[in-house]
């Protein structure tokens, strides 16, 4: 075969190289950065050379700092059990009692919305939150009390939860979906009533589907930048927002925001590191 | 007598069905109300005050958010087109080849897509800074490239998993050369996927606030910057068209790689 050995040997790099040098010097060398600069105290743009120590991350001890990162844990719990609580529902009609020929157009007409740009989903529920919006305007043409919501966490929490709950369902779905329903069938033949059929044969099936759902729509909330900003004011700082204007903002420090955002890769990856482990040991058990 | 019959079957609709629709109601209706907003003749007012074309023919007149349009269609148009030659090869190569260290390359794709997007435009900036490279146009490219990445080689991957591989090595085996055999019979395999990622990809870099406005250059402002800064500034109603005409764009980009995946998946089942 008229294959030159030296072409040969070339093709694995011209594949992989490219790819991979740009995900080296834009992602991984970065991120490396990231981690040493938080090591460094008072550090100025450029400079790489003072001595290293903690004193970043012992800022983040400030209650302030604290207050805000507890803020930001509070309002991802918040926004996870609320998507589960109102994605489940969704992802089970439409995989077990929907129409058979209609579940992946169901599917793809609900998380549509997920694909609109995210600065104007917080535009809309802005006009639908803020005082004269669309929300006081029916609720005062029903003369109910009016809602002061805007610039406050219900905004931001309204605002995550939309954002997030396709990435639910979706999820969700795809764990329903394969659920096995000659088992259902057998609990209903046995006695079992219908939510007892549920906790005990349904949830235990879907559960790594659940833990996925969860993990994911959570370090989504917890980076979510855009929603806590426009929705929530001054009031509801959270670290996504105190990393950014710790860069950008009027009296930039990089170092504790390279702290914060180091913590908050960690957070993130090891989020993803015990869920692996324990759907790992979900699978095991099955 | 009313044509109705008296005997019709009880329709019986689930808990979850009325509840399922309550949903799909929470998931349109901020779309709704931008477009009944952008149709709108007061745009302050929550109140119907009577149909009007004005705020698009205001969009169409502003030249701001056009030059901003056209810079997020420029880097979206160079970021994708880099990511999709590269990540098809990526993928390619990760299938084909093993090697030391194949784990943890794999792993990084998958990382754009985990870490949050503020930790990655602060990590790009730092870096950035300590080359002391200008900020540009190109830098949010280069940076954008990296998501895009992630998108095309995973849709890539995904279909080539389910490839046969024989036909492949039957045209090496007929004397295709591995280039040929690539171009000839892999990569029109792969068509479909490489699309579908492509047009995901380029609704994420049209998207992208954060990664742009650490990235970009003084006099570059992508649709999702001048966005920001009119939300922040006031409630301006330019934005209530041009959000309109944004959804039908994206939605339509979504449908298309939908349509591209199902198609290909009919056309193997067959």
């Amino acid at each position: 075969m008229p294959r030159s050995s030296w072409t040969q040997r070339l093709e694995p790099y011209l594949m992989l190289a490219p790819a991979g040098v740009w995900l080296f010097l834009l992602l991984i060398l970065p991120t490396l950065m990231i981690f040493q600069i938080s090591l460094v105290p008072d550090i100025k743009p450029g400079d790489l050379v003072n001595p290293s120590s903690l004193g970043n991350y012992l800022e983040i001890f400030d209650p302030i700092v604290l207050w805000i990162v507890a803020r930001s844990i509070g309002l991802s719990i918040a926004t996870t059990v609320l998507c589960l609580l109102l994605g489940f529902p969704v992802a089970y009609w439409i995989a077990l009692l929907a129409p058979r020929r209609w579940q992946n157009l169901l599917l793809l007409a609900f998380v549509l919305p997920l694909w609109t740009s995210s600065l104007l989903r917080s535009y809309a529920w802005i006009s639908i939150l803020r005082p004269t919006g669309v929300l006081n305007t029916i609720l005062s043409f029903l003369h109910l009390p009016t809602l002061d919501l805007m610039n406050q966490l219900p905004a931001v929490l309204i605002g995550m939860t939309y954002s997030l709950l396709p990435y639910m369902v979706l999820i969700l779905y795809a764990s329903l979906e394969k659920l096995d329903r000659r088992l259902l069938e057998a609990a209903a033949d046995l006695g079992a009533k219908p939510l007892e059929a549920f906790l005990q044969v349904t949830v235990p099936q879907v559960l790594p589907g659940i833990a996925a759902g969860v993990l994911l729509v959570f370090i989504n909330a917890i980076g979510d930048f855009v929603n806590p900003e426009l929705l929530g004011g001054p009031s509801s700082m959270t670290a996504a927002r105190l990393v950014y204007s710790k860069f950008l903002g009027a009296s930039p420090d990089w170092g504790m925001g390279s702290a914060l955002s180091a913590l908050l890769i960690m957070f993130v990856t090891l989020s993803i590191v015990l869920l692996l482990k324990y759907g790992d040991k979900n699978a095991r058990t099955l | 007598m009313p044509p109705t019959s008296p005997k019709l079957p009880k329709l019986q609709i689930s808990w979850q069905a009325w509840f399922t629709g309550l949903m799909f109601s929470f998931m349109y209706l901020p779309i709704l109300v931008l477009a009944f907003y952008s149709v709108n003749e007061s745009a302050v007012s929550a109140q119907w005050t009577g149909f009007s074309l004005k705020w698009y023919a205001r969009f169409f007149h502003d030249g701001r958010i056009q030059q901003a349009l056209l810079d997020s269609l420029k880097v979206a148009l160079g970021s994708v087109s880099i990511a999709a030659v590269f990540g098809t090869l990526m993928a390619v190569g990760l299938s084909r080849y093993r090697f030391l260290g194949r784990d943890l390359y794999q792993n990084a794709v998958y990382l754009p897509l985990i870490i949050p997007d503020i930790s990655i435009a602060v990590a790009t900036l730092v870096f950035l800074a300590a080359i002391s490279m200008p900020l540009s146009m190109g830098t949010i490219v280069a940076s954008h490239v990296v998501f895009c990445l992630s998108y095309v080689s995973l849709a890539v991957s995904t279909r080539i998993n389910s490839l046969d591989r024989h036909l492949e090595e039957a045209a090496q085996d007929l004397g295709a050369t591995p280039f040929q055999s690539f171009r000839l019979v892999l990569l029109p395999q792969l068509f479909p996927a490489i699309v579908s990622g492509c047009l995901l990809a380029f609704v994420c870099s049209m998207d992208d606030f954060l990664i742009a406005s650490f990235t970009a250059g003084g006099g570059i402002n992508t649709l999702p910057m001048e966005i920001y800064s009119r939300i922040r500034t006031n409630l301006t109603p330019d934005l209530n068209a041009l959000s309109v005409l944004l959804i039908l764009a994206s939605a339509f980009a979504v449908l298309l790689a939908e349509f591209i995946r199902y198609r290909s998946e009919q056309k193997r089942a067959i």
